[in-house]
């Protein structure tokens, strides 16, 4: 059971990679659990999620939280505070 | 019926706004908002940027922001075209226009759909300066803009 990842801007270039299948957290899985699964895998991810680094996050292409559930097959996509305009 | 697009072409933004009027006698007011690449930004020379976005959540994202817009005011129409891609300075990036029966309704849903773009819609503006490109910082006065209208 995995959920698609995408990476966008600066976020995209930190983390070196623009999407990928990643298998979900055991578990109820929350947009928190799957951010911790990914710092713990090495530097490049503990740094892009670290403390204090700003990111949002949509989960299915809507605006969600580190609180928002995640199911099998579902869409979470990462990047920095929008700058467009 | 209103119009998000998302594209790479520039557009005419006068043959844009008669779209909002076209065979309709019950508008009297458009508002319109154009935003444009400046060449200077915090006293760095730009030569150009390019704008990324997530396609398929910038469309919802817009549209859910014009859905907005009409659910607050009483507007007839209403349009939002943004491009991406690489821009270079004084070239148009953003359009919106905002078609009502009175002019108070237009230029505050015009004003209004800006705000929430620039928080709320995914797009990312790289810059190109003398000294490299450099991913712009959202900033803390767009945040408050936006929050004048909660």
């Amino acid at each position: 059971m995995t959920v698609t990842i995408l990476y966008f801007a600066a976020l995209r270039e930190r983390v070196g990679v623009s999407h990928e299948q990643v298998a979900l957290p055991p578990g109820a899985p929350t947009v928190a659990s799957l951010v911790d699964q990914l710092r713990s895998r090495d530097a490049r991810w503990t740094e892009a999620f670290a403390p204090g680094k700003t990111w949002r996050v949509s989960v299915n292409q809507h605006m969600a939280d580190t609180a928002t559930p995640i199911k099998p097959g579902d869409e979470v996509a990462f990047f920095p505070p929008v700058t467009g305009g | 019926m209103p119009t998000v697009r998302v594209q790479q072409a520039d557009f005419d933004t006068g043959r844009e706004l008669e779209t909002l009027t076209r065979g309709r006698v019950d508008v009297g007011a458009v508002a319109s908002f154009v935003g444009l690449v400046r060449d200077a930004n915090d006293g760095h020379a730009i030569r150009g940027m390019t704008l990324e976005h997530y396609p398929g959540m910038t469309e919802k994202a817009l549209e859910a922001i014009v859905a907005e817009a009409h659910g607050r005011w009483d507007l007839v129409d209403t349009l939002v075209i943004h491009r991406v891609g690489a821009l270079a300075p004084g070239e148009r990036i953003v359009l919106v226009g905002v078609a009502s029966a009175h002019r108070g309704e237009a230029f505050a849903a015009c004003e209004f759909i800006m705000d929430y773009l620039k928080t709320r819609a995914p797009f990312w503006k790289r810059e190109d300066t003398p000294e490299g490109s450099r991913w712009v910082d959202a900033r803390a006065s767009d945040d408050a803009a936006a929050g004048r209208w909660d």
